[in-house]
């Protein structure tokens, strides 16, 4: 058996799954127990693949399971699969999160289309961390926005068709960017070679030869349709109405998922292929996401809905994912890494929490809230791990990743950090203001009678709060997959920026 | 004096001929015949004629594969590659449409042949103008294809916006042949042939020392074609048009009209004033860049579904010249992929939205299709796939054919114009998700089911189908484009 086939089975079981759930229109229920299975057999897949990596592979870049063909030669089509240190837990995260997202936030009302949706979204989003291939890469990208679209319009809250077109324009607009810069990388490429095929092989297109001012151009293509998907300040707009609008399992895959394939793409083909750009576009990149960290603070302090809430708090992070991918320093964009996996898990807990509570209560207004720790207390102690794990709390892995970059980007570009230090001290204040009002003083009315956390809610937030706490007590078999293939990253792109 | 008579290569003609005979059969049936000629046999006739012009167009691919592209009646017919493809898109559009248009005829109750008569007449104009190899048969195809075209479009009588479209497109059509005709004429006074060939050997091998008269020709020649496609600044008919035809016929016009014009027009920008490529290239690149953004702004506004739809073709129309501007084997291979792709969307589009006008066909504002895939879950997720294939998503063969005509343009340092083509597919999206939201949306009024005849049924099948699996394996289409068009261009 080819090692590659564990990458393609890890897009065709969803696939095959959505379209099983999808027929199952007539039996209630069948097409979640689908759902369900596929998922699970999807995390156990991956974990598989997690354990079996190897970043040795002779002539592969720290990539492993690759694979290669051509699908359409005058398009330089190819599906191209591989993971490597970078791509590895995305694939854990993607596998992960369908399966809590179905778990713990069931949407019954036409359960069949929305689990096809959402197992659908659940392949091509693995297609994406998966392609090693520019144009399947994109591809997957464009995908991903057909799946989430029709969960937000079709199960989101009152404003679901505002928020599911703005959601759509948005990263269809910046993926023009990235559609045309990648075009013209792919032609310059073979425009070195007279006579040779156009090909989109992320390998092949990062020795391109190319002009300073070329690079730079390419790079904020690139950069644009990336921060859009982030959401990187100020792209960040479409972020809030549709976190808030989404069903909580579309939230679930959006906030915990889907952007980050705004930050792997910022890593491994922004930065990965235009190393001289660097140099120049470094210093406005941190300086975005510093901005970035402090905006989303300020703003998550004074939103009045726990969604935006959360929306806010993920745009500061998403600055400190920046940062590291930014920073050149290896230290740091291993924590960067770490930290799209730290916060998705965190995002599952968040959304899943407010999405219990939002069913209990039929709201999620802050202001309605009060004292729910009291008829809640085990909803309000997981909710405290989960928040806790947010704020940075040594001992959770929030810290260990939080921690890489803010060291290993003080040693490149210090002054960025020092502002950036505000950010995890305003994460505290508002995260620990939130938890105040909605959690602490006296419950009463609606409030008083709210039912805990049931057995089932409880074991879907198991595997958070086990994986916060395991990473960050004991984070090393993690950082020792991620860390060869950073290095090589950064070994690659390190000539013209800083080598730390 | 003698007459020579040209001699006559009859394989390269019979489409053609096909196509016209089969009209004119269908008349001498309706003047011969006791009672009327029965539908269905009308639309057999129709189909049989487009499925012998594609056996027809099989065995003119195996001639040129053997013995290369060829030309015939002095010089003025040409059988290539490229017309093969072409031809058998034209004929599958026709067989498409006459489905559409036979169950839109019971459903209206309309007797008779006419409207098989005059699609029939017309496409043969279509197909005349992607065989072209001289300005003057161009022109004898656009007005071919144009005269059965004003007829068609007022063939509703009940409607006076049938006749008052038909009348805009009248008026408006025979300004444009009038405008191309004198183009012609200025090339022929610059060159001294009307002869594509014949052109692009003069050009090759003389300077001009006074340019103007070929560059006014070629002006105005681009503004006849300009016309046809329906580009900015020259769109004003089209959204009446197509608004007023009856929707069968605006599936044909928006389908064959498209692929003859861009036929002709590559023949004559690309084999005829190849080497003036950088005079027309700047004014291609603004009609482009009007063209794109116009279409798909003007888009958004409209609540008339038929509108809507003409404005998103004047935005296709614009990505379809993207692949003429790059003025090389990729580009002109990409317009072909282009047109291959997006003529079976738009007839299977117009197909469900003949369907859900419903009798009389008047019902097209954009609040008859609230709900509908909740209602009609097949229907609304072929129209939703339909949409979404217009809008260019991957996995669907819009995706490819926009890819393929950015590539071209990216490939010839068109980076700009291709930032630009592709907001305005972000604007486009706009509107295309706000009917897909419409179609899934869940307060819809009670309406009543829409009724779907079989044979539109296969149409519309057929283009899903055809756009999803090629959007899938998009791999046969784009070989059988770019090996039309290699031999072509010089």
């Amino acid at each position: 058996m080819h090692a590659s086939l564990w990458l393609t089975l890890l897009l065709v079981i969803p696939l095959a799954a959505a379209i099983g759930a999808a027929s199952t229109r007539k039996v209630e229920g069948r097409a979640y127990v689908v759902a369900i299975g596929a998922s699970v057999l999807e995390l156990v897949l991956s974990l598989v693949v997690a354990c079996l990596y190897n970043d040795h592979v002779v002539g592969a870049q720290t990539f492993d399971f690759a694979t290669r063909h051509v699908l359409a030669a005058p398009f330089g089509l190819a599906y191209d699969v591989g993971v490597d240190g970078i791509s590895l837990l995305m694939v854990v995260l993607t596998a992960l999160t369908v399966l809590l997202a179905l778990l713990g936030a069931r949407v019954r009302r036409q359960e069949p289309a929305f689990v096809a949706w959402m197992l659908l979204l659940s392949c091509f989003t693995m297609g994406s961390f998966l392609s090693r291939d520019l144009l399947e890469f994109f591809i997957f990208f464009e995908l991903t926005l057909i799946p989430s679209y029709f969960i937000i319009a079709q199960w989101g809250g009152k404003e679901r068709s505002k928020a599911a077109l703005k959601f759509f324009i948005y990263t269809f607009t910046g993926s023009a960017f990235l559609f045309v810069g990648t075009l013209y990388l792919a032609f310059m490429h073979q425009h070195e070679v007279p006579g040779s095929a156009l090909t989109f092989a992320f390998g092949a297109l990062s020795t391109t030869a190319m002009s300073h001012g070329t690079a730079v151009w390419l790079f904020i293509a690139f950069a644009i349709a990336f921060a859009v998907k982030s959401p990187i300040w100020p792209f960040h707009t479409w972020s809030p109405i549709t976190y808030a609008e989404a069903p909580t399992a579309g939230s679930i895959e959006i906030a915990a998922l889907l952007a980050k394939l705004g930050t792997y793409g910022m890593l491994r083909f922004a930065v990965g292929l235009f190393p001289l750009a660097l140099v120049g576009m470094r210093p406005v990149i941190l300086t975005l996401a510093v901005i970035g960290i402090i905006y989303g603070s300020m703003l998550a302090c004074t939103t009045p809905d726990l969604k935006r809430f959360v929306a806010y708090s993920s745009i500061a992070q998403m600055g400190f994912i920046t940062l590291g991918v930014m920073s050149g320093s290896t230290i740091a964009t291993v924590g960067a890494v770490l930290l799209m996996f730290n916060h998705g898990v965190i995002t599952i807990g968040f959304f899943l929490i407010i999405g219990f509570i939002e069913k209990r209560r039929g709201s999620i207004l802050i202001k309605d809230f009060k004292g729910l720790q009291g008829p809640a207390p085990i909803m309000a102690a997981l909710f405290t791990v989960v928040m806790l794990a947010s704020i940075g709390l040594p001992g959770l892995s929030g810290f260990v990743s939080e921690y890489l970059i803010l060291i290993g980007t003080f040693a490149t570009h210090s002054w960025w950090v020092v502002v950036a230090t505000f950010g995890v001290v305003a994460a505290a204040l508002y995260l620990l203001w939130a938890y105040q009002r909605v959690f602490h003083g006296k419950a009463e009315g609606a409030n008083a009678e709210i039912a805990d956390a049931t057995p089932h809610e409880q074991w879907v937030l198991v595997p958070v709060v086990v994986l916060i706490v395991v990473l960050g007590v004991f984070p090393k078999p993690v950082l020792d997959r991620i860390t060869p293939s950073v290095q090589q990253l950064i070994h690659h792109v390190a000539p013209s920026g800083v080598i730390k | 004096m003698k007459l020579v008579v040209p001699s006559i290569h009859y394989l390269t003609i019979l489409p053609v001929l096909i196509f016209f005979g089969a009209a004119l059969a269908l008349v001498l049936a309706s003047a011969l015949a006791r009672g009327k000629v029965p539908l269905v046999v009308a639309t057999s006739t129709v189909i049989a004629a487009a499925t012998a012009s594609l056996v027809v167009n099989y065995f003119q691919w195996r001639c040129v594969a053997r013995a290369g592209a060829s030309v015939t009646i002095a010089h003025a017919i040409v059988l290539d590659d490229f017309s093969v493809v072409a031809s058998g898109v034209i004929a599958l559009s026709v067989i498409m449409t006459a489905l559409v248009a036979h169950d839109w005829a019971i459903r209206e109750r309309i007797s008779g042949v006419e409207f098989h008569i005059l699609a029939l007449a017309s496409s043969s104009g279509a197909l005349l103008m992607t065989q072209a190899n001289d300005l003057i048969v161009i022109f004898l195809g656009l007005e071919i294809l144009s005269i059965g075209l004003y007829v068609l479009a007022a063939f509703d009588r009940h409607r006076p916006t049938s006749s008052e479209a038909a009348l805009k497109y009248f008026l408006l059509g025979g300004f444009a042949s009038a405008i191309f005709i004198y183009g012609a004429a200025l090339v022929y006074g610059a060159t001294g042939s009307t002869n594509l060939s014949t052109i692009s050997y003069f050009l090759g091998s003389n300077v001009l020392l006074h340019p103007g008269l070929l560059y006014a020709g070629g002006a105005l020649l681009l503004v006849g074609f300009a016309f046809e496609i329906a580009a900015v600044p020259f769109h004003l008919w089209s959204p009446d048009v197509y608004e007023g035809s009856p929707t069968p016929v605006t599936g044909l016009m928006a389908s064959i009209v498209k692929v003859g014009a861009f036929a002709a027009l590559l023949r004559v920008l690309i084999s005829a004033l190849g080497t003036q490529l950088d005079t027309w290239r700047p004014i291609l690149w603004i009609l482009i860049v009007l063209t794109t953004l116009v279409g798909a702004s003007l888009a958004v506004v409209q609540r008339n579904v038929k509108r809507m739809l003409a404005y998103s073709s004047i935005n296709h129309a614009g990505f379809i010249l993207l692949g003429v501007w790059a003025g090389t084997i990729r580009g002109s291979a990409a317009t072909l992929f282009y047109v291959i792709t997006y003529a079976p969307v738009v007839v299977a589009s117009f197909a469900i939205v003949t369907l859900v006008g419903g009798v009389g066909d008047e019902h097209h504002s954009i609040e008859r299709y609230q709900g509908l895939a909740r209602r009609q879950p097949w229907l609304g997720a072929a129209f939703a796939v339909l949409l979404l294939s217009q809008l260019g998503v991957p996995l669907t063969t819009g995706f490819y054919a926009k890819f393929a005509v950015l590539a071209a343009v990216v490939d010839t340092g068109g980076g700009a114009l291709a930032l630009i083509a592709l907001i305005s597919a972000a604007i486009a999206a706009f509107f295309y998700l706000r009917w897909v939201t419409a179609l899934y949306s869940d307060d819809a009024p009670e309406a009543a089911r829409v009724a779907v005849p079989r044979s539109t049924a296969a149409v519309i099948a057929f283009g899903v189908l055809g756009t999803l699996v090629f959007g899938v394996w998009p791999g046969p289409l784009v070989t059988l484009a770019q090996h039309a068009t290699v031999l072509f261009t010089p």
